[in-house]
């Protein structure tokens, strides 16, 4: 019988991180998927990154994971959202060549020393004594181990609509994953089923591009990653997409189908989410806006396939092809494939723990869309989490929890075991109440060192990171003294923005439209090393001239981190039998029973919760 | 784990003094054997149904009577504190509701701190927090008005009021959301007025219930009102008169000093806490010095001061500027005294009264009461605050507030913004008592089509 440390069930974004954080932290990994040359497959969109999604993918790259190389070395649009904004909420996109990410996904999991790739599927797992022990696949292969990290997608007892037309597979033509769900359910979890979709795909020769608004991408792309050699980069040919729009009678073309959508008539039990409806949804909830944008994105280089992001539907295939045609640009359109809404399973979150390992069964971890998750920036920063407490546990080592303040990844796994979620969880920049410091620029000043530690992130790229650091430090300083005179500053500013005495760069780069860049060059050349060195380095140009100018605003959010771990730090016995404190709700004990907080401050977040029951539960715990 | 404080209290539940009856209350789980030792009657309690009622006799260690008293039986969870508990109703003489509670406590029961019985009806599930707060306003409430107040919250009409307003700041900083989270989405962003608007309007109704508090805790303390002038002019006679005209005299405390005299009258509701000074005038006498300098710390802890003249004295300008270091000159009405009297000088005050005839004493009512509730914009029927707590967190909104309007007019972008409207958001909720952390989503999806 082989033997792993690890075994990784699926290989979506969630699955590689998994494999490869063990794989690295010295374990024998053995990944379990339906097909080897499938890893990091684009169910839906092809993209990655976005509001909240790019903050994602610089964090895994700062703790040393793999999204953000395959995002650079396969994209083929990049953009930086919200750039007219402040800093915290820039945002990294980029457009991906689908079939090259999934190749490049492949090879790169192929390549780990200590994985083995099995093709097959897991059907059920086996415990002794709530410890996970093996599985056994859908082949009869029984595999033991000392830990299972679970990223199934979208595949658990996956089903697919189209109108009236089910299709069992957990993506368009795949099998779906059976067994596994009941397996997990015999154990004593709780399954519940939700429900996502993707829009129907077109043939790019017969859209007419000519009456369409063009969307290019940034003019200098920017790459996710602090390992992309930026001289080199972007790796392959830099597309557009387009943009295009629903109107009344598009909507009158969709709303013949209602009698046969499986959404209206009850056919769909599982819930879906209500950041991205599909445009059924969309017309009856929102009926009074006229039209819908829509996005035409190119999911290849080589093929012709066009993916309409804003256009999910499981209508059926007459009424999305005819409702398509009505569409501006799309009038003779062929349509490749229709949309579809697929139903899964999941497991609520509440079921884990902070290092997403099960409540119940020590040693099986949940990532991913089985946790209730939407997006392949939330799977890969689980599947890494998940990958790197499941090695941490092996080797007997602390367990890794990112706190709410340090990083986006800590507020999703926080949301995900505090309040549970009953749709497809997706990230958004408001969820994180520390916003102003969860930047993407400062991923890897709040997250290599973790990096590093687990022996994630390369010598290099650490080397790298502690000179930039040095050089920060040491340029905020310096800025605070150096002063510019009048005459200086006054020749290259506007007239009632002028200065009567010499003010220092630290104090001047505060104005508003201030440029650091601008400043720096006002100073002469060579009169210190640190500034040659800085005017050299322009990610820390642009580290040094956020801090100094944001100064005040992240000063207070600081302060207010302070208070809020004040609340993080009241533990909380994880034994504590609420059902006895009669001065807490009803609702609030039965959650923070099915949720067993660490904290007072978990325990504020959990919904349900009142402010009452805290101050309740905190007068217990003095006494 | 027991985390239950379970001993039995106990303490007198109506106020002390004389009475027909007084009410003992006894709780916790030992309620029923403690007062059955000590409880004769034809049934014991320990043997009776919830909600039901006993006569019998209470009898001391030698088995003679104390007094007969009615016993109300409340089972655990349906009581007040959601304990077992007793209340014995006995003859309401001090002397025998000490005696008894001497007996309670020698078989085992443990003398209650002042709110224990709240906090254990708390702690217990029985009130929520803010219940809880709005009980022990109930109780220290000495007039009708402060009643109303209190009622008024545990009736939720604050709590009305301030989720509405929360609700227009979650509408703000909703839009600016979806401008940070959605820049992608097809929505005409609000304008940077538009927010500053509902900002401006939250502001203007907190400022209306921070100028209440003064207001709400002048209903629950009583207004310390002072009496001053100088000599002769008829301070006594007129503070005789009031009591004697004031709808309810509440109590007579003895005079806290040799020289002042405090009483507490209600007028229509509102409390007044009377101080007569000891006559103000320059004096080089030592003893008379000291008085004067009594009389003006009464002054400076006053709400209103009546400063009193008679008919054939002007209003002496060295006490005005003495006046004027210790208060405020629009807490004082100017009463001019003794308009009973045929040889008058033109003297210009706010009111003409005469302690002798009762001329002019309505009008001196109106006035006080015009001082404390200002021009009829509050009445005890407004929501008003009355609790430190609330206007400390109305506070924070309104600073947090202020900074969210800086950051609007300085251009910064919109997560600078959000960060001061969420902390507003969040002192808000301290008040009402709600979890807010996914608000601002919900309110977006609910009101915009988003996603792609």
């Amino acid at each position: 019988m082989r033997y792993f440390d690890v075994i990784v069930v699926g290989g979506g974004h969630a699955g590689i991180e998994a494999v490869y954080a063990a794989d690295k932290m010295g374990c024998s990994v053995a990944v379990v998927t339906m097909d080897k040359n499938g890893f990091g497959r684009m169910s839906c969109n092809p993209a990655i990154g976005g509001s909240a999604k790019g903050h994602l993918v610089h964090e895994i790259d700062a703790l040393g994971g793999a999204m953000g190389v395959l995002a650079d070395l396969t994209g083929i649009q990049f953009r930086i959202l919200n750039r007219s904004k402040g800093p915290a909420v820039w945002a990294g996109r980029c457009q991906s060549e689908r079939e090259l990410y999934s190749k490049a996904a492949s090879e790169f999991v192929a390549g780990l020393p200590r994985t083995t790739i099995i093709e097959d599927s897991v059907v059920e797992v086996f415990e002794e004594n709530a410890q996970i022990v093996g599985v056994r696949t859908l082949k009869g292969e029984e595999i033991k181990c000392k830990s299972v990290i679970v990223c199934s997608g979208t595949f658990l007892n996956g089903l697919m609509h189209t109108g009236f037309t089910k299709t069992q597979g957990g993506r368009y033509g795949e099998e779906p994953s059976l067994g596994l769900t009941e397996s997990l359910v015999k154990m004593g979890f709780e399954a519940g089923r939700l429900k996502t979709g993707t829009p129907a795909r077109l043939n790019k020769e017969t859209i007419d591009y000519s009456v369409l608004e063009e969307q290019p991408g940034d003019e200098n792309p920017e790459p996710f990653s602090l390992k992309t050699n930026k001289l080199k980069f972007p790796f392959l040919p830099q597309v557009s997409c387009h943009m295009t729009y629903t109107d009344l009678d598009v909507h009158k073309e969709l709303e013949k189908g209602f009698d046969r959508s499986p959404l209206f008539t009850g056919v769909i039990n599982g819930v879906g989410p209500r950041y991205c409806p599909s445009i059924e949804d969309k017309i009856v909830r929102f009926s009074d806006k006229p039209r819908h944008q829509l996005f035409l994105e190119p999911e290849s280089l080589n093929t012709n396939i066009i993916y309409i992001n804003g256009f999910s539907s499981s209508l059926p295939a007459d009424i999305q092809y005819n409702a398509l045609h009505k569409i501006k640009g799309l009038e003779h359109v062929e349509m490749l494939r229709p949309g579809y809404a697929v139903e899964y399973d999941y497991f609520p979150p509440y079921q884990i723990d902070l290092t997403l390992e099960t409540k119940k069964i020590k040693g099986l971890y949940f990532a991913g869309q089985v946790n209730g998750t939407s997006g392949y920036e939330e799977a890969a920063a689980q599947g890494l989490i998940a990958g790197v407490n499941a090695a941490l546990k092996i080797q007997n080592k602390a367990e890794f929890v990112l706190k709410r303040s340090e990083a986006y990844i800590g507020v999703l796994v926080d949301d995900l075991v505090g309040k549970s979620t009953d749709e497809p969880y997706r990230m958004f920049t408001s969820r994180a109440e520390h916003r102003l410091l969860l930047r993407q620029d400062n991923s890897d000043r709040r997250l290599m060192e973790y990096g590093y530690s687990f022996g994630l992130v390369d010598e290099d790229i650490y080397k790298e990171f502690k000179i930039r650091e040095v050089l920060i430090t040491k340029s905020k300083d310096l800025l605070n003294k150096v002063k510019i005179q009048p005459a200086k500053y006054n020749s290259i500013v506007e007239e009632n923005n002028k200065i009567e005495f010499s003010e220092t760069i630290g104090k001047l780069v505060k104005r508003p439209d201030a440029n650091l860049n601008t400043l720096l060059s006002l100073v002469e050349e060579n009169t210190n090393k640190t500034l040659t060195e800085l005017k050299e380095n322009q990610t820390v140009v642009e580290q040094v001239e956020i801090e100094l100018k944001y100064e005040g605003y992240i000063k207070r959010q600081q302060e207010i981190i302070e208070r809020f771990e004040k609340l993080e730090n009241v533990q909380i016995p994880v034994n504590l039998d609420y059902k006895k404190l009669n001065a807490i709700s009803t609702e609030g004990r039965e959650k923070l029973n099915k949720v067993k907080p660490r904290s007072i401050g978990q325990a504020s977040r959990i919904s349900g919760v009142t402010p009452s029951d805290i101050s309740a539960l905190l007068i217990y715990l003095k006494n | 784990m027991n985390i239950l404080q379970n001993d039995t209290i106990t303490a007198i539940a109506t106020a002390n003094g004389e009475g027909a009856i007084s009410v003992i209350r006894v709780s916790g789980t030992d309620s029923f054997t403690i007062v059955d030792s000590i409880f004769a009657g034809k049934s014991k309690t320990t043997e009776s149904k919830t909600h039901t009622i006993h006569y019998g006799n209470i009898l001391d260690k030698v088995g003679a009577v104390v007094d007969d008293v009615l016993v109300s039986v409340f089972r655990a969870p349906n009581s007040y504190t959601g304990e077992d508990s007793v209340e014995i109703s006995s003859h309401g003489n001090n002397l025998i509701v000490k005696r008894i509670l001497e007996l309670l406590l020698e078989k085992g029961a443990r003398s209650a701190e002042p709110g224990e019985f709240t906090k254990r009806a708390f702690l217990n599930g029985r009130l929520d927090l803010s219940q809880a707060e709005a009980v022990l306003d109930l109780i220290k409430s000495r007039t009708e008005s402060a009643l109303r107040g209190a009622r008024n919250q545990l009736d939720g009409l604050l709590s009305q009021k301030i989720t509405g307003l929360r609700d227009t700041l979650v509408a703000a900083a909703s839009l600016i959301e979806l401008e940070l989270d959605f820049s992608e989405e097809d929505y005409e962003f609000i304008s940077k007025e538009d927010v500053l608007n509902k900002i401006d309007g939250v502001l203007s109704e907190i400022a209306f219930l921070l100028d209440s508090y003064r207001f709400g805790k002048l209903l629950r303390d009583g207004i310390n009102l002072a009496i001053i002038g100088e000599p002769n002019v008829g301070k006594s006679s007129l503070l005789n008169y009031i009591l004697k005209e004031a709808r309810a005299i509440v109590s007579d405390v003895p005079g806290t000093t040799r020289d002042i005299i405090r009483e507490e009258i209600s007028i229509d509701g509102v409390l007044f806490k009377i101080y007569d000074t000891a006559g103000i005038r320059q004096s080089a006498d030592l003893v008379e010095k000291e008085g004067v300098k009594r009389s003006l710390e009464t002054v400076q802890n006053s709400d209103i001061i009546l400063w009193l003249t008679d008919v054939n004295n002007e209003y002496s300008d060295s006490i005005k500027n003495e006046l004027e270091k210790y208060t405020n000159t629009n807490k004082i009405i100017k009463v001019v005294n003794k308009i009973d009297l045929e040889n008058k000088k033109n003297i210009k005050g706010d009111v003409y009264i005469s302690s002798k005839t009762g001329s002019g004493i309505e009008e001196l009512f109106d006035s006080m009461k015009k001082h404390t509730v200002g021009e009829g914009v509050y009445t005890e029927k407004s929501t008003i605050i009355s609790n430190v707590r609330h206007y400390d967190s109305l506070k924070k909104t309104v600073e947090f507030l202020h900074a969210a309007k800086d950051s609007i007019n300085n251009n910064m972008s919109g997560e600078f913004i959000a960060v001061d409207l969420r902390n507003a958001i969040d002192a808000m909720s301290e008040i009402i008592g709600v979890v807010t952390s996914d608000d601002i989503l919900n309110n977006i999806f609910s009101k915009f089509c988003i996603g792609k």
